[in-house]
């Protein structure tokens, strides 16, 4: 699935604590472009915290982040990002086309509505994850899996060339969260994608490397684990997979 | 029917039924999605401490009570920035420290004989010109801000941590949206009192919601039903000799029933 040697993401010894309780310590890792990376490990062990740093909204304490060979900060226009919305009041009256259009960069029009064009490439955006026929729907009349795929298309509005997806398959039943990671794959032959989750069996069918964070990293490649365990048993158990990372040794 | 509309103060509920409509139907509607209820409550009785302010200073009543409630949205605000866990103990604080701040200036204030009932609950029938002057440059900040900014607004109202990934100024729209509910409340003081303010600001929108598919549209909705509550409120009050803000409170609380009667009923079938 890498085609390029590109460095989309590099981060070199980072340290990230909340007040005094260290939640990182030295982290070190480079993904390449178009690569499918999958960021596993406890609640508690750091996660969220790396995607949050690596998007700007946490301030970095100590170490480096570069992007496509800059610093992070002035690179945030290339990623998409889906959180956990687990704050989103889902009743909130909105259409399907106004969320994506959210993403935008920065809202140009000053003034009151949204410029055709910018509609257009809501719908366009919105054919990508398969959900144009909703576009004028109420965001509250989808159901969980056809809102995190709006969420996705928000994501890609202004044309990131990196994904950063939070726990996309949380709350979501099975067959929602295989039309989310298959709009994930065809998207990942254009894009970087990074998905947090603890959704390990899923994740292992369609990443190719694996981050296990638990305070420090532990790094793996995936494919020898797909074809000798996948293809057999769907149900990898997460202690098998620690084993195989490395990390039940920390 | 149409001698009772010659009179002045009867144009001046309707001219202020309308404004204050169209006010509390926005500002209602970005309190309501913002899950700001609770925090305007709070304004709203501590508005009362503005009111004792005024009356024990004999300053201008609608200029003092809307700066002394700027001066508590912004409180409120830093508040919710920096003491986020401890909100809803200020909140409740500044409930309670402002209306006994206003009871106590105006047991200070001499020879004080007006009626505080109409600040409590309200008087659309004794809206003044000053009143509606200050209601319709209220209505035209609001439309202004909230149009020229609506996409922002919206952004942060629906997902304020992504909102500011996307360079939106999420603080500052936050308290814009706060001040304009502390400024909201101040101008429905006049019609349906501070004790009743809350329910203008959410009985004509949770109605809307029942049907609104953009908060553009829960606005215009909202602002639509608050006008028709308070038409029909003061026509009873105006007939049969009532207080104006609970009449209006009770024509809107029959009319959720209803609404919310009809959902039901529509959902089971």
């Amino acid at each position: 699935m890498q085609t390029t040697t590109n460095r989309a993401i590099e981060v070199s010894n980072l340290s990230f604590s909340y007040e005094k309780q260290k939640v990182l310590q030295d982290i070190n890792f480079t993904i390449q472009e178009k690569e499918f990376l999958a960021i596993i490990g406890p609640n508690g062990g750091g996660k969220s915290t790396l995607l949050k740093l690596l998007l700007g909204i946490h301030t970095l304490q100590q170490g480096q982040i570069t992007i496509f060979g800059k610093h992070y900060s002035k690179q945030i226009a290339n990623i998409g990002y889906v959180p956990q919305n687990t704050n989103i009041n889902i009743h909130f009256p909105i259409s399907v086309l106004e969320v994506v259009m959210m993403g935008q960069n920065s809202f140009k029009k000053r003034i009151f509505g949204y410029k055709k064009e910018e509609k257009i490439q809501a719908l366009e955006t919105l054919k990508k994850v398969n959900m144009d026929a909703f576009a004028s729907q109420s965001i509250s009349e989808l159901s969980g899996g056809q809102r995190q795929r709006v969420f996705i298309a928000r994501a890609l509005f202004s044309n990131p060339k990196i994904l950063l997806l939070d726990e996309p398959t949380s709350s979501l039943d099975a067959e929602s969260s295989k039309l989310v990671y298959e709009t994930l794959d065809a998207l990942n032959k254009h894009i970087t994608v990074v998905v947090v989750s603890h959704d390990i069996s899923i994740i292992l069918q369609h990443a190719t490397r694996a981050f296990y964070i638990n305070k420090k990293l532990f790094n793996h490649d995936l494919h020898h684990i797909q074809k000798n365990h996948l293809d057999k048993d769907a149900h990898i158990c997460e202690v098998e997979l620690l084993e195989m990372l490395g990390a039940k040794t920390c | 029917m149409l001698e009772t509309l010659s009179y002045t103060f009867i144009q001046n509920a309707i001219i202020a039924a309308v404004l204050v409509s169209m006010i509390t139907g926005i500002i209602g509607s970005l309190v309501v999605v913002n899950k700001m209820v609770f925090l305007s409550g709070g304004i709203a009785h501590s508005a009362y401490g503005g009111i004792g302010l005024a009356i024990f200073f004999g300053l201008p009543m609608l200029l003092s009570t809307s700066l002394f409630c700027i001066f508590v949205t912004i409180l409120i605000a830093l508040a919710s920035y920096k003491q986020r866990e401890n909100l809803d103990i200020l909140i409740g604080l500044t409930w309670a420290v402002g209306m006994s701040l206003g009871i106590i200036l105006v047991d200070l204030t001499p020879g004080y004989q007006s009626d505080l009932m109409s600040y409590l609950f309200g008087s659309l029938l004794a809206v003044s010109s000053d009143d509606i002057y200050y209601m319709s440059i209220l209505l035209v900040v609001i439309i202004g801000i909230v149009f020229t900014f609506y996409r922002e607004i919206l952004s942060v109202s629906y997902d304020s941590e992504y909102a500011s990934l996307r360079g939106v100024k999420t603080r500052f729209f936050y308290t814009t949206i706060l001040i304009l509910s502390g400024l909201t409340i101040v101008v429905s003081i006049k019609v349906v009192g501070l004790i009743l303010v809350i329910a203008l600001l959410t009985i004509p929108i949770y109605i809307a919601s029942f049907f609104s598919k953009s908060l553009l549209w829960m606005m215009i909705y909202a602002s639509l039903l608050s006008l028709f509550f308070s038409l029909v409120g003061l026509v009873l009050s105006y007939n049969f000799d009532l207080s104006s803000g609970p009449s209006i409170i009770i024509v809107s609380s029959i009319f959720l029933l209803l609404a919310f009667t009809f959902k039901q009923i529509r959902r089971a079938s």
